[in-house]
């Protein structure tokens, strides 16, 4: 039993990242209308200056230098983010789907290149923080603490966002244009300027996922594939640009990878994979999808 | 008679030509330069089927990688699991065969949706198989991937023989009349009733389905039609290659799909032949001059989306017809 509740915690911790990268995925899909293929090389921007940053001033690791190497992580992806944006992205809003997905595909190319310029080919440990915050008793189980600081701070995030999205005019008008670009920009709104903001957004969203995952494992290149494949399942299972979905979704996923190492050790993207086929085929647009 | 029609045309004569010049590249070229080309066929082979799907269906495929690495994995299991039947007369039709099946799977699921949801799909089934053959390493050989033998052709054995002589010789011959007939079978099926049902869809599907056309099902046999060629790239290349990994189902390699046909240009027919060709020297220029290729191949890219969003043909079709109107106006 106490097993179990350790391979559900253990899901959690991995939604809760899958969670940030897939909203960030989300919110760009959903107001912009693009696939942001670079998503994964944002993330793994993320992971690098995080591990850069706790390899480079926390020989003692105290959780404040961690915190730090988040936002340095969140800032420099969004800054990334905004400058993607508005040079690459921006003319291809009125293109076709295959130049949109190239543009990003060669974005992802670039970043990915320009990352190994910046940091080489090597790997980043920077298991410090993971190994000072200590370690929780769970009966005869033992959990680490890290996991359940990642899941606060992916709640804090998530809030955060929520509040942005549900609360203020910025968030009012993005959602205005995700329901109806043409009518937004009849009614006023500066849809331009939006864009970038959303992209920043995502951009950033996806750089603090990546630096919340550095401390459990080394930054590598191409760090950011896996997450950006699993957190398109997450957006095909919750559904397009819906903040709900993109919760439900991953937490959805991340369960379901972590009973399914436990399971079936070698096929758990595959079975991933099968869910989110059985969930398409009763709704075809995801659980949360317009 | 139509279809045979079209074959009497200037246009054809040319490629008739092009084609017995290339029957003598074996001569001309050296080694290392035919094999490069031969790789370029194999992957213009494969954009043929690709271009099927985006240019006349309408449909981008991010996921055409799993499809290739079908095929050359197919030809790779028979060597591994059924030595005797190594015969390439044997393992075309098997790689075909297994590149119907696996591309069938995937397309039911795939074209249950358009635009942006059918390229996830694609991309995350391909992402599948990719994990798979990665993971099952006692049966793929893992992320080692596999060693492509000799394989006999027409009764022919090769054993002994060393891979770039089997290349120039018979094995270029093959390639180069498959890579023909494919051409031939490509345009047939695009002037078909068929293919103009296909185009139908893509221009308008409301209309297509008012006018009788499942299109659910027309995409699906699109996506089959579209994953033969591509696994039969995918098994010619194998022989080529001498070896195959799991890279070429993984999704990177797809976007690179995507990049040759619209290097090529996807408009006309023979664009994506000439970007899958050019690709392949361009690549390997890239990574033979610097550990950065993919800033190269990413740069070149985001140039050719804002500036030659036609592609090469594209770019030289509009040339002519600027060329054609100055002459015109010239006149006049």
């Amino acid at each position: 039993m106490e097993n179990w509740i350790i391979y559900i915690l253990n899901g959690l911790y991995f939604a809760s990242f899958l969670f940030l990268t897939a909203l960030g995925l989300s919110i760009i899909l959903g107001v912009m209308g693009i696939l942001n293929l670079a998503h994964g090389s944002l993330f793994a921007i993320g992971a690098f200056m995080a591990a850069w940053i706790i390899g480079a001033l926390g020989v003692h690791a105290p959780v404040s230098i961690f915190i730090l190497a988040l936002f340095a992580a969140l800032i420099l992806s969004g800054l990334m983010g905004l400058v993607l944006e508005t040079s690459l992205i921006r003319p291809m809003y009125e293109r076709a789907l295959e130049y949109q997905l190239l543009i990003t595909f060669g974005a992802l190319l670039l970043i990915e290149d320009l990352i190994k310029m910046t940091w080489g080919g090597t790997a980043y440990y920077a298991s410090k923080p993971f190994e000072m915050m200590g370690i929780l008793s769970i009966g005869d189980n033992q959990y680490p603490l890290y996991f359940l600081f990642a899941m606060l701070i992916t709640v804090v995030a998530g809030i955060g966002i929520w509040l942005i999205m549900a609360k203020t005019r910025v968030g009012i008008m993005l959602r205005a244009i995700s329901m109806d670009r043409e009518m937004a920009k009849a009614m006023g709104i500066r849809t331009g300027r939006l864009n970038t903001l959303a992209f920043g957004m995502g951009a950033a969203l996806a750089g603090l996922a990546g630096a919340l995952v550095v401390p459990t494992t080394p930054a590598l290149l191409g760090i950011g594939m896996e997450p950006l494949i699993i957190a398109f399942i997450v957006i095909v299972i919750g559904g397009l640009g819906s903040l709900k979905g993109a919760l439900v979704g991953s937490l959805i996923v991340g369960e379901t990878r972590s009973i399914g190492i436990v399971l079936f050790p070698e096929i758990e993207l595959p079975l991933l994979f099968l869910v989110a086929v059985i969930i398409l085929v009763f709704k075809p647009k995801g659980l949360f999808g317009r | 008679m139509r279809f045979i029609g079209q074959f009497l045309r200037p246009k054809s004569f040319v490629y008739l030509g092009i084609f017995i010049v290339l029957l003598f590249m074996p001569k001309v070229l050296p080694i290392y330069q035919l094999m490069l080309f031969e790789s370029g066929l194999t992957f213009a082979i494969m954009s043929l089927g690709f271009n099927l799907l985006l240019r006349y269906t309408g449909l981008l495929s991010f996921g055409h990688g799993a499809l290739f690495a079908t095929g050359a994995y197919a030809v790779g299991m028979m060597g591994r699991y059924f030595p005797e039947l190594y015969r390439i007369e044997i393992l075309i039709p098997v790689a075909l065969l297994v590149s119907l099946i696996v591309s069938a799977l995937f397309g039911f699921i795939c074209v249950r949706h358009t635009r942006i949801f059918f390229s996830i799909l694609a991309l995350a089934l391909s992402m599948v198989l990719f994990a798979l053959l990665v993971k099952l390493y006692d049966i793929t050989g893992g992320s080692d991937g596999l060693h492509i033998d000799l394989p006999s052709m027409f009764g022919k054995s090769f054993e002994g023989m060393r891979r770039p002589e089997f290349l120039s010789g018979a094995y270029y011959y093959f390639l180069l009349c498959t890579f023909a007939v494919s051409t031939i079978i490509m345009l047939g099926i695009v002037n078909s009733p068929f293919g103009k049902a296909l185009q139908s869809i893509r221009d308008n599907e409301v209309r297509a389905e008012m006018i009788g056309i499942r299109v659910r099902r027309y995409r699906w046999y699109a996506f089959v039609l579209s994953g033969l060629f591509t696994g039969l790239g995918g098994a010619l290349w194998s022989f080529v290659n001498g070896h195959i990994t799991p890279e070429v189902a993984e999704w990177v390699f797809s976007g690179e799909i995507v990049y040759m046909t619209l290097l090529g240009g996807f408009m006309v027919l023979e664009g994506p032949i000439i970007g899958a060709i050019l690709f392949t020297y361009l690549k390997l220029y890239a990574v033979s001059i610097t550990q950065y290729w993919m800033f190269i191949i990413g740069a070149t890219l985001i140039i050719l989306v804002l500036l030659l969003p036609e592609g090469i043909t594209g770019g030289f079709v509009r040339l002519f017809s600027r060329i054609k109107k100055s002459e015109a106006t010239g006149a006049a």
